[in-house]
């Protein structure tokens, strides 16, 4: 994979939580994340999926280890400069959707665009529209999240995600709480964020079938990767 | 900026109750804190303006600040052996050289002087006998020094020239008298000189104790009334600037010898209890607004704990420590400013209602309605210490609020 192509580097990318009895999450971890690709992160519960997303999103330090992002190290970056990536490279969507409950889905959208401060407050509203739109919730921008369904509150924190035109999205079982319909939904428009706009996504998942519709599966194990690769090569021992 | 005061004051919109206690507590504060300043200040001012109109703002008068030394002492100055049982120098009571004096204390900037010569006497009319002060006066002196010429309700100050032994009495002593315009009297000194004088003016001046205790006539006349003639006991200062009197009244002891007083060392028991009512009510308003913090510690702290998710989403978002920080921050200054600008108008309103209450109170000096004074200052104090308070409140919760671990939240929530 050339430079140009790799999106996130990672290397002896270790996390042990301190305390009376540390606990490992994350172990030795080498991982590279193609531009443009749609990983599937799958693998028993506490098997370190999410403390590895965590990492990736730089919402977390490695222990030891270091990670690149877009070509720039972060090894010893200082919280300003971890929320400057944080907020133009990378877009996060939970499980629980996570939306501030007071504000309209366009008001959410436009969030991470205020905070960035590079467009009008019209551009801002403008492309926020146009994200919502393409994800078919043009209707319901002025409708705030309890008023939406879960599947609705979901397409709105990925089109949050995609605010800043970041090149990585990463999704934390973003479908645990969904039906299957809407589930495959979120993964359709995880496959066309990777094919038509160029977006890496790494997305955690504990459907299998859905994880078959990534390109990349990375199974986890005891915060080690066990497995990488397509989802046919899996090995499909029972989580725990 | 305004991304974060959106996030603020949308935290506060979700508590409105909380949020509306709080800034009832800050609006108090502020309130009470102005109108009690006010009414201090306005009570403090109201008594100084009182006792500078109708008192000279340095009187000095024949006495000294320590007894004088006997010549014996001043003659044996490095003595070893003490000399007990010395009668000592009676000298006659008035100021020396008086007129000396006169001519360097007018040299004075800003400073207008009078002679006069005080002394006890009783007045008695009508079988009704009191002890006054009665100050021998000049009345074209005595207008550039007092407010006497003004203070007049009945007669006027110069009538003490065209009436033979005229006089002029306080409203007080000529009502406890029974005393009017024209009435005689028969005025006895402690020498036992005892004289018939006409009431030519009644003054009501601020200050009880004069309009209940002093009488005015020429300067002459209560010289030969007391059998002293050409002695004065009492040189009496006007300044252009009655605030700088402590300091111009060293300057003028150290000059004459004698002991010259301010308005502010005669009053002095008065003014420190203003001062010490002024530290206890400002103590009390301090609380109220400390108070006032605890409410707002408390809704930031349960804002900050209901909406950790939302800590957490804005820091995945690329907020900054310093963001969060400044949210919860603003949420308490937000209320602190409101709150202030609210206690504002309540405190002018209640400052406006107390003052048009009447009152009619003699006590040291004539009240006629509750004094206030508006002041800038006590509007700017008490914002000042509102948003400090809620500064502080509001920062503790927000610094706890910005440390927190996103992941930590995300997995709580998980």
């Amino acid at each position: 994979m050339s430079t140009a192509e790799l999106l996130v580097r990672a290397r002896g990318m270790t996390r042990i939580l301190p305390g009376p009895v540390p606990v490992t999450l994350v172990h030795d971890i080498d991982l590279d994340v193609a531009r443009g690709e749609l990983i599937s992160i799958i693998g028993p519960s506490g098997s370190g999926k999410s403390s590895l997303l965590y990492l990736l999103g730089l919402l977390d330090q490695p222990t030891s280890g270091e990670i690149s992002l877009d070509g720039q190290p972060t090894t010893g970056l200082g919280s300003h400069a971890l929320a400057r990536l944080r907020l133009e490279k990378i877009g996060f969507v939970f499980q629980f959707h996570f939306l501030l409950q007071e504000f309209t889905a366009l008001e959410n959208v436009t969030l991470p665009m205020r905070k960035l401060g590079r467009l009008s407050p019209s551009a801002q509203e403008a492309r926020a529209m146009d994200i919502l739109d393409e994800l078919g919730m043009a209707n319901h921008a002025h409708r705030r999240p309890d008023q939406l369904s879960g599947g609705e509150r979901q397409r709105v924190a990925i089109a949050r995600s995609l605010a800043n035109d970041p090149p990585m999205i990463l999704a934390d079982e973003p479908t645990g709480n969904l039906d299957s319909k809407n589930a495959a939904n979120v993964f359709a428009i995880f496959s066309k964020l990777t094919e038509i706009h160029g977006k890496s996504v790494v997305v955690i998942t504990h459907d299998q079938d859905l994880a078959a519709l990534t390109e990349r599966q990375i199974q986890t194990l005891d915060g080690r990767i066990v497995q990488d690769g397509a989802v046919s090569r899996l090995d499909k021992a029972p989580a725990g | 900026m305004r991304i974060i005061l959106d996030i603020a004051l949308t935290h506060l919109r979700s508590r409105t109750r909380q949020t509306l206690v709080s800034l009832i507590g800050v609006t108090l504060g502020v309130g009470f804190s102005v109108a009690t300043a006010a009414m201090l200040e306005g009570g403090q001012v109201d008594f100084e303006r009182q006792i500078i109109d109708a008192t000279p703002h340095i009187r000095i008068t024949d006495e000294f600040r320590e007894p004088q030394r006997q010549p014996v002492e001043r003659r044996y100055e490095d003595g070893a052996v003490a000399l007990r049982g010395l009668k000592p120098e009676e000298e006659l009571r008035g100021i020396k050289n008086a007129h000396a004096a006169l001519v360097r204390l007018r040299e004075l900037p800003g400073a207008a002087v009078a002679p006069s010569l005080r002394g006890q006497v009783v007045i008695r009319h009508g079988g009704t006998d009191a002890g006054v002060n009665l100050v021998g006066t000049d009345p074209d002196a005595e207008r550039l020094i007092s407010d006497l010429a003004g203070d007049m309700r009945e007669g006027r100050l110069e009538d003490l020239y065209t009436t033979a032994n005229g006089l002029i009495l306080g409203i007080g002593l000529a009502r406890q008298i029974g005393a009017r315009l024209g009435s005689s009297l028969q005025v006895t000194s402690p020498t036992g000189q005892s004289r018939l004088m006409k009431v030519v003016g009644i003054y009501r001046t601020g200050v009880t104790a004069i309009n209940d205790g002093e009488a005015y006539n020429l300067l002459k006349t209560a010289q030969i009334l007391q059998e002293r003639p050409n002695v004065v006991n009492e040189i009496r200062i006007r300044l252009t600037d009655a605030f700088t009197a402590r300091a111009i009244a060293r300057r003028v002891e150290a000059m004459v010898g004698y002991k010259a007083e301010s308005w502010q060392e005669a009053n002095e028991d008065v003014l420190e209890i203003f001062f010490v009512r002024n530290i206890i009510m400002f103590t009390i308003v301090a609380g109220i607004l400390v108070v006032a913090g605890f409410g707002i510690f408390n809704i930031i702290s349960t804002i900050t704990f209901e909406k950790a998710r939302d800590i957490a989403i804005l820091k995945s978002l690329g907020f900054e420590e310093r963001d969060i920080r400044a949210i919860f921050l603003s949420e308490g200054l937000a209320i602190g400013v409101i709150g202030a600008l609210l206690g504002w108008v309540l405190g002018y309103v209640l400052t406006r209602i107390v003052g048009s209450i009447p009152l009619e109170v003699d006590f040291y000096t004539e009240i006629t309605q509750i004094p206030v004074l508006v002041s800038p200052t006590h509007y700017a104090l008490a914002a000042a210490f509102a948003l400090v308070s809620s500064g502080l409140a509001s920062y503790l919760p927000a610094r706890k609020a910005a440390r927190q671990n996103p992941v930590d939240i995300i997995r709580g929530a998980a």
